[in-house]
């Protein structure tokens, strides 16, 4: 079984920080080799696959024509494009680990139902090219063999790391589809038990009457063949019956049954209606049971009683399941299962609401993988940091609002069928750990070796706890030391990005509770961060494996300053990357930059990292501030890439410069020539466009610099043209530097052809205003005159810009015209990361307490007047000008930590001016 | 005693800038602005409530009320169904807490006493036969007085108790309270003294008893200086310093305007308060202060005034000793100044004639720009603050940034203490 499918090892690192020489390197006997390493094309590793994307299999071992596929999300014939359906699920269904048990267990005397737990398993096809991650369900089915119909749900990637490493997230999204379609069907099959319970009983009483007959008819001397037939027959439904309300027993009674499956997650209300229905269907049958202890008049009774149960029923359905009365119908003898019959679908098994909630989910789960490895990678991280952030995220991110919901909520314990979110629960609710009981040494070692024995002997017949060794196929502990849990749990565990991907294999039960619970809770943090949508598709790359080995050690703090496998790990995707992108992006960044640097160097070396080098370490300062900065060694060390400095811009400037699209084709999703229209990235076109622009500003205005830092610090700034169509790009150009550009962008108004007042300037903070001649005009001109302490005007015509003078050196690093940065999309990264470094100084300098108030009473203002002074100038080596940018954005923190809400509230926000002299900028 | 520098006809055709002082104002602290938007046409009036409320009201008909601090709205008095003439406050102090209400009249002939805390109307009267243009509250009486086409006097609970017919077209147009219960009613070109009497049975009656006709114009404006003095302004320019008691010209002054279209009313009532700070030895002048007329002045402390103006600006402006060998003067000194069309003026800005010994000078400190109408008038607020009303609808709330952001800073430590972090 299973010679035919390459199993995959579900390898990948473990997070007990064991240093592993190469995580990657799959041991020899798991390692297929894919292709022949002479390929140096990274993307060509999975070129070859039949299929252009990513997408979700669902396929059913059918008892009649074996596995066969039954439906593709995205519902597309494209997507699989010459891929084999047929074989590939012939494939994952035969690797089916659940090991339903099915028929009578010895000893019991009715059919039982098998409680199967779900298992995961990921698996390979090196011919198609294909990899899935497999979930294998069983749905319950009156008329199938053992009750029983086995599905299995596939998301099939031609990247097999990609389901390595997302391989939680994608058994926490396919759990959640399987218990909604097992809730469905438990439903369902509790009505359909309830409809054979009274086809039953209809059978019964005419056959007792029958029997009745017969006896008056021929006293009780001789028993004819036909009178010893329609006895069996009648022992043969009572019998029957007899099963059938214990298989309803045995429905009602799945909720009480333990559940080993970390990820199960329930709804609440789904459960108790269900409950409820199944509870009120046995109350009903089990009266039933009285005519059978009836002898003689049984006849009567028997009639009589299917026909009260049946008003009573038509009643009840009609008010419980809106379902027109249903009339029984005699049932032969004979067992139902021959295979000329029809099977039921699988919209029929579930109950319809539940189906489409399920397809809903995994359309969303779909959606939600869609990309590359790195591409999830980066939108994971930005997450994560961005989750670090929440208090200045309003600044310069974009509002994540709903897409966060949505995701949030996908991911969450919630019901696909919209019952409140109040109502689910995670099954085995997990005990609140985060910092780690006392290590176990022993249980790894066992793990250890169960994992390998499992490995081993991928045999069937382990029943529940399959899943766990499926799901936890894992190498590579070999080589680890005794765990020191504590140390790699102790920190901010959720936070960590990959932390989630790595697999608890611990069997014990104990100790799988625990774990179990632990994978809740990392997965419960990853989707917060996860959540945000669509954030960076493109060559976030570079900066991507700095940043992870950066958060790493922050949030994992640890000391000795192994980024094994976090380095390892991204070194492959990074050069891959970089290698795609023909040329390298990355600059060797460690001799100028070491990570850590401390801040008085920064201004100075802020310029020169620019024009070079886009990913300027993330944050030096919560680096800072984080709990332990990892010592000397420059986590990054690891991650410099050989490359040539500058080899980069000129190789590409003649790419475009206006196209992203073949960038982020390139590593949004491997093969997609256009993964633009993904998950609806209206936003972020926006504004990685508006990066192009803000890019080509930049580079023509040499007064560009002036222009940001007006708007960075709070002064409206008027871009004033006759066309209308290059003022709205100057706009949406500039309207990148907006702090707190609000959710819909509302501080910015992007073409205004009437004069403006003092409202629209509180209100606004870039205006796109047209010139005219007219009297209009004029007046304009006026207003432009008479507020103009107020504001910067950019003149679009003559490419003039009159504004306070501006000598700092903070935004030298964003708006240097001779930038090397060639392509709008990375500079908006650029611009993002600077921001980001921004707003952390900002909301630093904002939560400090003794930079605005007095320490002790006795404390002039003065003093604290100079000890701010002090900070900004000496500690973020920011001139008089730069300040100001942080004041404002402090400023803008306050007010936003104050009022969160201050949407359109009554009390309009203040205005904060200065009185200084406008000086007038030329080319 | 009283000099009066005149703004004499300088305009020799040369085109001077008006005193602009550029955007360089260090001594300006109004650094953060806040519009408050309510009212759907011209805003009149402002009244200060208390520390931090104060009251608008305008041609709309509304009465807003406003908390200073956070510029919300705190509540709106609907009721009048024109624009409103006249708003005063009117404080009792029958409680332990005096109780401020306020008084509004309007063109639709109707008076209103509000609650501004509840926003309540508590008392109306609506069959006037004429709306009142002036409001006075005599509150060592406990009673007020309104002054229209007819002079009537009320009690707190609005209880008419003595009324008085006019007799000019105009009827009355300011009121002042002199001293020994008597009020200076301005009407037309003269000043009439009414005093008030308090009957043995507790009724009030009124009675004319002087008519001051010295006026060549209309008067416009009626200051009390101290209690011994008041002073009158016409719309001619003339400006008359009386004695209170026994109501004697003390000084006359008048101001020749260099062109008749300067002397709109807004002048008289910028004149009033000028003699309000003229009271002393010495006088400062500027000419050339703002682009349009004077709508409003104010004297914020000893030494610095602020005006208002039609130009839409408010300018603040520092009372400065000229560098003259100069007495040193009282504390309490004294601004004069002639207002002129800026484009008629090409004198220096602070010209003075040399020879007047206690002359000082106003410095313009700084303005505040941000109406696009007229500024009608404002309300200081001490460091809290300054609110402008103007005919763009709008009020400003002007504030210190720095004051604001320490407050700001006070309230983020506050909640990050509630909240136990962020």
């Amino acid at each position: 079984m299973i010679g035919s499918p390459d199993l995959v090892a579900f390898t990948k690192e473990d997070e007990y920080g064991h240093t592993n020489p190469d995580p990657w390197a799959v041991p020899e006997e798991f390692s297929v080799p894919l292709h022949p390493l002479v390929d140096l094309n990274p993307w060509a590793k999975t070129s070859y696959a039949k299929f252009t994307k990513d997408f979700i299999l669902i396929s059913e071992f059918s008892e009649q024509v074996g596995p066969q596929p039954l439906l593709t999300i995205p519902d597309d014939p494209k997507v699989c494009g010459s891929f084999d359906l047929n074989y590939f699920s012939l494939r994952i269904m035969s690797v089916d680990y659940q090991a339903s048990f099915v028929g009578h267990p010895p000893g019991s005397g009715y059919p039982r139902l098998s409680f199967v737990e779900d298992s995961r398993v990921v698996l390979g096809d090196s011919k198609e090219g294909a990899f899935a991650y497999v979930h294998h369900l069983t749905l319950y089915d009156l008329e199938a063999r053992g009750f029983v119909r086995p599905f299995c749900m596939a998301y099939v990637s031609a990247d097999e790391r990609k389901i390595m490493l997302q391989f939680e997230e994608l058994s926490f999204r396919f759990s959640q589809a399987s218990e909604c379609l097992k809730a469905g069907n438990r439903r369902a099959f509790a009505k359909e038990l309830q409809r054979k319970l009274r086809d039953l009983e209809y059978t019964h009483s005419v056959l007792q009457k029958e029997e009745g007959l017969q006896r008056e008819a021929r006293p009780q001397t001789m028993y004819s063949a036909h009178a010893v037939e329609k006895a069996n027959e009648l022992a043969n439904v009572e019998k029957s019956i007899y099963e059938h309300r214990d298989l309803l027993r045995q429905i009602s009674s799945y909720h009480q049954r333990p559940r080993r499956d970390p990820n199960a997650v329930t709804c609440q209300t789904c459960l108790n209606e269900c409950l409820s229905e199944c509870e009120q269907l046995l109350d009903k049958f089990a009266k039933i049971a009285s005519p059978f202890t009836h002898s003689e008049d049984s006849g009567e009774d028997g009639r009589s009683q299917p026909d009260g149960e049946e008003e009573v029923d038509g009643e009840e359905e009609e008010g419980v399941r809106r379902r027109p009365s249903y009339t029984p119908q005699l049932i032969k003898a004979k067992s139902a299962k021959c295979f000329d019959k029809r099977l039921k679908t699988l919209q029929e098994l579930c109950d319809d609401v539940f189906y489409e909630a399920t397809v809903e989910l995994l359309k969303d789960t779909e959606r939600s993988f869609r990309g590359d490895l790195c591409y999830l990678h980066t939108r994971r991280l930005d997450r994560a940091l961005r989750r670090k952030q929440q208090v200045t995220n309003f600044l310069f991110e974009e509002d994540l609002g709903e897409d966060e919901e949505s995701e949030f909520g996908a991911l969450r314990p919630v019901c696909a069928v919209n019952h409140v979110r109040a109502n689910c629960t995670i099954l085995n609710p997990p005990p609140v750990v985060l910092q780690l009981d006392p290590p176990e040494p022993d249980s790894d070692t066992i793990q250890t070796q169960q994992s390998e024995c499992h490995l081993d002997s991928a045999d069937s017949d382990h029943t529940v706890e399959t899943q766990e060794t499926t799901e936890r196929y894992r190498r590579g502990q070999s080589g680890a030391g005794p765990v020191d849990r504590k140390q790699d749990q102790g920190g901010t565990t959720s936070e960590t990005p990959d932390h989630d991907l790595t697999p608890d294999p611990v069997l014990t039960p104990d100790l799988e509770r625990e774990s179990s619970s632990e994978d809740l809770e990392t997965t419960a943090g990853e989707d917060e961060g996860d959540s945000v949508g669509d954030q960076t598709p493109v060559s976030l790359l570079e900066v991507e494996s700095e940043l992870m080995t950066r958060r790493e050690d922050e949030s994992e703090g640890r000391p000795d300053g192994t980024f094994d496998m976090d380095s390892d790990l991204l070194i492959p995707i990074d050069t891959t990357c970089c290698l795609s992108q023909e040329g390298f992006l990355y600059d060797d960044s460690t001799p100028l930059v070491p990570p850590f640097m401390d801040q008085s160097s920064d201004p100075q070396s802020c310029e020169t990292l620019v024009v070079k080098q886009e990913p300027q370490a993330l944050l030096p300062l919560q680096d800072q501030y984080s709990v332990s900065s990892p010592g000397s060694g420059s986590p990054a060390a690891g991650l410099d890439l050989p490359v040539l400095a500058f080899g980069d811009s000129d190789s590409r400037t003649s790419v475009e410069e206006g196209s992203d699209c073949t960038l982020s084709a390139s590593t949004g999703s491997e093969r997609a020539p256009s993964p633009l229209g993904y998950g609806g990235m209206v936003t972020l076109h926006q504004r990685k466009k508006a990066g192009q622009g803000s890019l080509r500003f930049v580079r023509q205005y040499p007064f560009a610099v002036q222009a940001l830092w007006c708007l960075m610090s709070g002064r409206t700034l008027v871009v004033l043209g006759t066309d209308e169509g290059r003022v709205r790009r100057l706009v949406s150009a500039l309207a990148l530097f907006v702090p707190g550009p609000g959710k819909c962008a509302e501080k910015v108004q992007s073409w205004l052809s009437v004069p403006f007042t003092l409202t629209d300037l509180q209100r606004w903070k870039l205006i796109g205003l047209q010139r005219m001649a007219s009297p209009v005009g004029s007046s304009m001109l006026y207003s432009l005159s008479r507020y103009s302490r107020y504001i910067s005007i950019l003149d679009a015509d003559q490419k003039t810009l009159r504004c306070p003078p501006y000598c700092g050196q903070l935004l030298a690093n964003m708006a240097t015209h001779r930038t090397y940065i060639r392509r709008g999309s990375t500079y908006f990264l650029h611009l993002q990361s600077t921001l980001c470094r921004l707003a952390a100084k900002a909301f630093l300098f904002t939560f400090t307490h003794h930079l605005h108030l007095p320490v002790s009473s006795t404390e002039a203002p003065e003093v604290v007047e100079g000890r701010r002074h002090c900070f900004l100038q000496e500690q973020l080596g920011l001139g008089e000008d730069d300040s100001l940018i942080l004041l404002y954005l402090s400023q803008l923190i306050t007010q936003q930590y104050l009022q969160p809400t201050t949407g359109g509230s009554a009390a309009s926000t203040c205005f904060s001016l200065k009185y200084t002299t406008s000086v007038l900028y030329k080319i | 005693m009283f000099r009066w520098i005149l703004g004499g006809r300088e305009a020799q055709g040369s085109v001077e800038p008006v005193l602009c002082i550029g955007e360089e104002q260090p001594k300006n602290w109004f650094t953060e602005l806040q519009v408050l938007k309510g009212h759907f046409d011209i805003v009149r009036f402002l009244v200060q409530i208390d520390d931090f409320r104060c009251a608008s009201a305008g041609d709309d008909g509304l009465v807003l009320v406003w908390n200073v601090e956070t510029g919300e709205r705190l509540q709106e008095l609907r009721g009048h169904s024109q624009q409103i003439t006249a708003m005063t406050t009117f404080t009792c102090n029958n409680g332990a807490l005096p109780h401020t209400s306020l008084i509004t009249a309007s063109s639709d002939k109707s008076l209103s006493l509000w609650d501004p805390d509840t926003g309540n109307r508590v008392q109306t009267i609506s069959d006037l036969q004429s709306s009142v243009k002036c409001l006075l509250v005599l509150e060592r009486l406990c009673v007020w007085v309104s002054g229209g086409e007819e002079l009537c006097v009320w009690s707190k609970d609005f209880q008419l108790q003595c009324q008085r017919q006019n007799h000019s077209d105009t009827g009355v147009t300011a009121l002042i309270e002199l001293p020994k219960n008597c009020i200076a009613a301005a009407m037309d070109k003269v000043i009439v003294i009414y005093r008030l009497t308090v009957s043995t049975d507790s009724s009030l009656s009124m009675s004319e008893i002087r008519c001051l006709s010295d006026h060549q114009d209309q008067v416009r404006a009626l200051i009390n200086i101290n209690d011994g003095l008041f002073a009158s302004g016409s719309h001619a320019g003339e400006l008359i310093l009386w004695d209170a008691v026994d109501w004697n010209i003390l000084a006359y002054e008048h101001i020749l305007w260099e062109t008749p279209d300067h002397q709109r009313e807004g002048e008289e009532d910028r004149m009033g308060d000028l003699i309000l700070a003229a009271v002393g030895s010495v006088v400062a002048y500027r000419k050339v202060a703002h682009d349009s007329n004077v709508l409003h002045t104010m004297l914020l402390s000893d030494s610095e005034l602020m005006s208002c103006s039609e130009d839409g600006s408010v300018r603040m402006w520092e009372i400065q000793d000229l560098p003259l060998p100069a007495e040193p003067t009282s504390p309490g000194f004294f601004g004069m100044w002639t207002f002129g069309r800026s484009n008629k003026q090409s004198g220096p800005p602070s010209k003075k004639p040399a020879d007047v010994p206690h002359v000082r000078t106003l410095e313009l400190t700084g303005d505040l720009i941000g109406h696009s109408g007229a500024v009608q008038m404002f309300v200081s607020f001490k460091e809290n603050g300054l609110v402008t009303c103007s005919t763009d609808h709008l009020l400003i709330l002007w504030k210190n940034g720095e004051r604001q952001s320490h407050l700001r800073s006070l309230a983020l430590f506050q909640k990050l203490e509630e909240n136990g972090g962020l």
